[in-house]
């Protein structure tokens, strides 16, 4: 609700399929490779050229409807949707219109605490077009095709979403989801995944009001922002006394503005029919049940699991399956330790550092093995806490291991029973008057010594020890 | 010197060291020369084609031949891409386009050791039936009517194909089949024009014109040279989703000519008041001929296939749209530059289609068009259906269908009709077979009073091209159809 207007939002993903090689050709996916240099003879539109469907994808495709929770419908027809544009050299995107591959599903998000479901009406396969450079030259426009064929999936929501932050959790839910199949990279900073957010708005009651789409945003801050312009946009002009047109607009990355790019008037007749150099995909029962069998845990089973199991918080469990590789990383790391003490060190610790270092889980400076270790030195009394955080941090600049800066340093924890005994001696016999003054009744004054033992030791006397042998000291 | 030579004669005198490939070639790019007039070749690869029949000869010496027609002469339509040899589909837009590539069916060529003599002629992007659509100009007829000598139109879209195996300039060609453009122009012009059952050839490296119905085939001087051919371009492609996956089939080896027990339909929805008689009779003669060799005929009724026409000229055209959307001047062929993206699409496909084929452009926009699809588009699929339907049934009861191939012989150039409708209107007999995806073959039968050739078509169920090309054998071998265009166009 934004000032007694209700918000409705459906979503259209794209997300590139995680595959070596396109949808119709064998030509290589690489992002980052030199222009025009994974570009087939179909890729580039040549003259006789057809489509092959890689098999692979169609594969990747099902596993995401699964994934989804929706139907794989055993038909689906591969349309060609036309239009002309430099970057589309066919002419035409083979899409799928009428007939998509996967059906209805949904997802769940968590909204304010609570648990929403979010309606998905389709995900269809489609071709992604070129990619058109207009600052090479002053005068033309370059066009680099590597990107030209590349699968997509369009994956569709109903329209259930409700506020910018649902529309947030759920595209990060779909990304999670896809992540966890390997079917999708979920590189939003690449283009591996982006979303089309259509708003309108109403008030409580009545229908819905008419939507305007906004296209191509790439990270969820836009889509966040998008979706918060786009809605107060549309309510001033209401309440101005003016009517929304449908029409489709662009987010202006720089002024976190969205502008009109073309009204549903101007809108393209796309003249689909069935490519008729595809024959229908048939997709049999058995072969969708095999791929059933290699679908892995995903985010939510892992979520009820991982409270269970290690007696996470909800919050927690969120935090930790929201990415699959950090999901991997911590029950690695979890194995025959305390759940408590991983926790705090993988999502404060360890996140604080990526964060800092903008690094994602899989370039983490601390392998599982690592953490494990400083983890066991802390548990076993080696070291303590404070001094872990420093080895810690020793850890990420330099890729050692605790143990290796521990005997480096010589920080290892002092347990030695007479080798404490001596240093709390040292202790008492330098303060002589405070010792007076704590058996005469000043119990505070205990932090003193500890804290003069700690100096002694440099940080390194073992603190549970040090107090006991202390108190007993203390009471002679 | 060796001159009117079909396939299998080429194959003997080679086998007999009576001539070389080189020899061979040399006589047939001399045809070509001779029969410039006639216009069949828009590109002659004579050099590739001397150096492949030298080739070709060294092979044969050291008895490493690719297949016994290793080193025979052929004309390829310039629809089929070819490796380093121009190929323009006859169009403006691409009038400077050389592939990188080769097509599935020329590859099976030279992998036969068949030798490519240049591209031929057809009307722009396979759209016509009288081969004046063609940016390189009409292709002449070879024939010439006995009571005049204008220049007669050789049909279409293979009109360059069909004429150049007629005149000699080839020992036999390929062409591209979608709505008759085998056997319209192998009927105008005495020879053999084989559309083969969709999917029995690749599509792969063609020129696409409308492809639910493109089919490659060949047009030979002899039925056995159909078949020949067919085996060698014949054969499941996996870069042709549509390609069938079944087995290559021998069609020469099992050529029999047996007509025996074999049921022939004659569809009474052909049969019309403005059939020329002399095409009536040569109807008449061949169910007569058939009959007596043995062959029960029997009437039937293909309802629909009235409506093929119709039908094909919104499937077609709809696809051709598509098809034909990627010659945008942006990445190979004619560029017109503009100011803009949008100026520049204008000027090139403008100055770089011809009439005809912006017409079909025109038509298939607007039949695919929101508003119109489910009137038109769907309309047609459904149509097309019940002429499959239509085809299906008869053949339950038949085994072949025989009808004329086309409703009257080759006219004048200058005669085309000004309404398109009305040359449209060639490809009436021929084009329900293509909508149903079954094969058929046009084979010449006799001449009428003017000395044209009559064809008559024979139709089978899909992937029967045996059993189409056994009666086909026996027709030919029963009337042993001899007759040759004069050579007019020579000096000789």
């Amino acid at each position: 609700m934004i000032d007694g207007w209700e918000l409705v939002v459906g979503i259209e993903i794209h997300a590139q399929v995680k595959s070596n090689s396109k949808l119709f050709s064998s030509s290589s996916t690489n992002f980052g490779s030199g222009p025009n240099s994974q570009v087939s003879l179909v890729d580039a539109a040549m003259p006789g050229m057809l489509p092959v469907i890689n098999k692979f994808c169609v594969e990747q495709a099902v596993r995401s409807g699964i994934g989804l929770n929706a139907k794989i419908n055993n038909k689906s027809i591969f349309d060609r949707k036309n239009y002309f544009y430099q970057d589309l050299p066919q002419g035409y995107q083979i899409s799928q219109f009428k007939d998509p591959i996967v059906g209805n599903g949904f997802i769940e998000i968590s909204s304010n605490g609570q648990s929403k479901k979010i309606g998905i009406e389709r995900l269809h396969l489609e071709q992604d077009a070129g990619k058109s450079l207009h600052d090479q030259d002053p005068n033309y426009t370059f066009v680099d095709l590597n990107r030209s064929g590349i699968a997509l999936m369009e994956i569709v929501s109903k329209p259930d979403i409700s506020s910018a932050d649902e529309a947030v959790e759920y595209v990060k839910k779909v990304r999670s989801i896809l992540r966890y199949l390997d079917t999708c990279d979920g590189n939003m900073e690449q283009g591996s995944l982006r979303a089309d957010v259509n708003v309108s708005v109403n008030k409580p009651g009545d229908s819905f009001g008419t939507r305007c789409e906004i296209k191509n945003l790439n990270s969820f801050k836009f889509i966040h922002s998008a979706i918060i312009y786009e809605a107060k946009r549309q309510i001033k002009l209401i309440e101005s006394g003016e009517s929304i047109h449908q029409e489709t607009r662009l987010y202006n990355i720089d002024t976190g503005e969205t502008r009109s790019m073309r009204s549903k008037e101007d809108a393209h007749d796309y003249r689909y029919f069935p490519d008729p150099d595809l024959l229908p995909l048939i997709i049999e029962d058995t072969w969708i049940e095999n791929i059933k069998k290699t679908i892995p845990e995903l985010p939510d089973q892992k979520k009820d699991r991982l409270v269970k199991q290690y007696n996470l918080s909800d919050y927690d469990a969120g935090v930790i399956v929201s990415d699959r590789a950090i999901s991997d990383y911590y029950e690695e790391v979890v194995k025959d330790r305390s759940p408590k003490l991983v926790t705090t060190w993988v999502t404060s610790e360890l996140f604080s550092v990526l964060n800092k270092k903008n690094l994602s889980i899989s370039e983490t400076p601390v392998s599982t093995g690592k953490l494990g270790e400083l983890i066991d030195n802390i548990e076993s009394g080696k070291i303590s806490n404070r001094l872990a955080k420093d080895i810690f941090e020793e850890m990420c600049e330099t890729g050692k291991s605790s143990s290796e800066i521990i005997s480096e340093k010589g920080l290892s924890q002092i347990s030695d029973q007479g080798e404490l005994e001596k240093l709390v001696d040292e202790v008492l016999l330098a303060n002589p008057d405070n010792v007076e003054k704590y058996k005469n009744g000043k119990d505070k004054l205990f932090g003193f010594f500890v804290g003069e033992a700690m100096k002694l030791s440099r940080g390194k006397a073992n603190p549970k020890l040090l107090n006991e042998f202390l108190k007993e000291k203390l009471k002679t | 010197m060796k001159n009117d030579l079909n396939l299998l004669d080429a194959r003997d005198l080679l086998a007999k060291k009576e001539i070389s490939s080189h020899e061979l070639t040399k006589i047939y790019l001399d045809n070509i020369k001779k029969g410039e007039e006639l216009n069949c070749y828009n590109t002659v690869a004579t050099e590739h084609a001397l150096t492949e029949a030298e080739k070709s000869d060294i092979r044969r010496k050291e008895g490493k031949h690719k297949s016994p027609f290793d080193g025979i002469p052929i004309g390829i339509k310039d629809l089929f891409c070819t490796n380093n040899i121009r190929t323009t589909a006859s169009s403006r837009i691409l009038s400077n386009f050389v592939p990188t590539y080769e097509s599935t069916v020329t590859q099976n060529c030279i992998d036969a050791g068949l030798i490519n003599l240049g591209k031929l002629n057809c009307d722009e992007f396979a759209m016509g039936s009288t081969n004046k659509t063609s940016y390189f100009g009409s292709v002449i007829n070879p024939w010439q009517s006995s009571q005049s000598d204008a220049k007669l139109v050789p049909g279409g879209s293979s009109g360059g194909s069909a004429a150049a195996v007629a005149a000699d300039l080839c020992i036999a060609s390929l062409g591209t089949d979608t709505g008759g453009s085998i056997r319209q122009p192998a009927s105008f012009t005495g020879t053999v024009g084989l559309k083969p059952t969709y999917g029995r050839v690749s599509r792969w490296g063609i020129v696409a014109f409308a492809s639910s119905l493109d089919q490659a085939g060949p047009i030979t001087k002899t039925v056995e040279d159909a078949a020949v051919l067919l085996d060698i371009i014949s054969g499941h492609d996996e870069k042709d989703s549509t390609s069938s996956i079944k087995d290559k089939e021998n069609l020469f080896e099992n050529l029999n000519g047996s007509v025996k027990g074999i049921k022939i339909g004659i569809p009474k929805e052909f049969e019309s008041n403005d059939l020329p008689a002399s095409t009536q009779k040569a109807w008449d003669e061949c169910k007569q001929l058939l009959q007596s060799n043995g062959a029960e005929i029997v009437d039937i009724s293909l309802p629909h296939t009235m409506d093929a026409l119709p039908t094909y000229y919104i499937i077609a055209p709809a696809e051709a749209s598509s098809n034909l959307a990627r010659y945008d001047g942006v990445k190979y062929g004619i560029r017109e530059e503009g100011k803009n993206l949008i100026e520049m699409y204008e000027e090139t496909r403008s100055i770089g289609f011809g009439d005809e084929v912006k017409r079909r452009i025109l038509i298939g926009t607007y039949v695919l068009s929101s508003g119109y699809y489910d009137a038109y588009y769907i309309k047609a699929q459904k149509v097309r259906s019940l002429i499959k339907k239509d085809f299906n049934d008869a053949f339950q009861n038949v085994d072949a269908i025989l009808t004329p191939s086309t409703p009257s012989t080759a006219f004048a150039i200058e005669n085309e009709p000004n309404d398109p409708v009305q040359t449209y209107l060639n490809d009436i007999f021929t084009v329900p077979v293509n909508l149903a995806g079954i094969p058929a073959i046009s084979i010449p039968f006799a001449n009428d009073e003017n000395n044209l050739p009559i064809g008559l078509q024979l139709i089978t169920n899909s992937f029967e091209e045996q059993k189409l090309l056994n009666i086909a054998k026996n027709v030919q071998d029963t009337i042993d159809y001899n007759h040759k265009p004069n050579k007019w166009w020579t000096n000789d």
